[in-house]
């Protein structure tokens, strides 16, 4: 079965849009994100592949109320928790 | 979408993580900083467009970059092995008979080794929802006429497998040297998204 991720020939998004002189993030946290996400797979805390799973099972409707890197800490906190590294109630908001 | 507030939320909520890793010796002290220093000072568009520049002053090259990207890239100083893993490249070229265009339907693959972090209209549900289903007139938004008969070649990236497009050489270019045709190349045509 497909999941939320899975868009290609879906209709009904809203228009493409451009965004002129876009910088690599918006925020600081997204830099942060980035690099986090990178050092845990470098250490071996979980892979690529777990790493897109872990996005791709979010509940649908946090998937799409999401921005890009709201999903990406959204993974990265469940898979926190699923390897024991660090609890639910600690990453929690 | 985030607010302000939503987005400090976030925001301490990442430092938050970072600390407890750093305390419990699963993060370096300034390991983070480091990376993003590194992202910051690595792939560009401009490491694709010497790709493209090299393989119109050079048919040899060219004919290798096609037949096998990977082996050929340290010829100009690049690869494919610099982030988590090693990913496979394929360059496809735009020809009278046939425009590439680029997609990751499935999230956000894409060759930042040769292009840089990718623009926010390429992860969009938007563009990789449409462009398989209805490519010519998302080309067309993007200001690019693909005549009737010429084919439209939409290339969907993996995990392992990523893909840049070689776009055609501009007419009236055949004075300029290797480094004036690297600057012609932008980003939207290592994608698709644009001629050149």
């Amino acid at each position: 079965m497909s999941r939320i991720n899975d868009v290609g020939g879906m209709t009904g998004f809203p228009a493409i849009v451009e965004e002129p002189d876009e910088p690599r993030f918006h925020e600081d946290w997204e830099a942060h994100v980035f690099a986090l996400n990178g050092a845990l797979i470098k250490r071996g805390i979980y892979n690529l592949d777990e790493f897109r799973d872990a996005q791709e099972r979010l509940p649908v409707a946090e998937f799409l109320g999401s921005s890009y890197y709201e999903r990406w800490f959204a993974a990265i906190t469940t898979l926190l928790a699923e390897k024991g590294v660090l609890a639910r109630e600690e990453t929690a908001p | 979408m985030s607010g302000e507030h939503h987005s400090s939320d976030i925001s301490a909520r990442v430092r938050r993580v970072e600390a407890l890793l750093e305390e419990r010796g699963l993060l370096g002290p300034g390991e983070i900083d480091q990376r993003i220093d590194e992202f910051a000072a690595g792939g560009t568009p401009a490491n694709g467009a010497r790709v493209v520049a090299r393989a119109w002053v050079d048919p040899g090259f060219r004919a290798r970059l096609l037949d096998d990207a990977n082996a050929v890239l340290p010829e100009v100083g690049l690869s494919m092995a610099g982030g988590l893993q090693e990913q496979r490249l394929k360059v496809v070229a735009n020809t009278d008979d046939v425009h590439n265009v680029l997609v990751c339907t499935l999230c956000s693959c894409y060759p930042i080794a040769l292009l840089g972090p990718s623009p926010s209209w390429y992860k969009s549900e938007a563009y990789r929802s449409r462009v398989v289903r209805d490519p010519r007139s998302v080309l067309a938004e993007f200001g690019v006429t693909v005549p009737p008969d010429t084919g439209i070649a939409v290339w969907d990236a993996s995990a392992e497998s990523r893909y840049m497009v070689l776009p055609r050489r501009p007419a009236g270019t055949d004075d300029l040297d290797e480094a004036e045709l690297t600057a012609l190349v932008t980003r939207r045509g290592l994608i698709g998204t644009a001629l050149v």
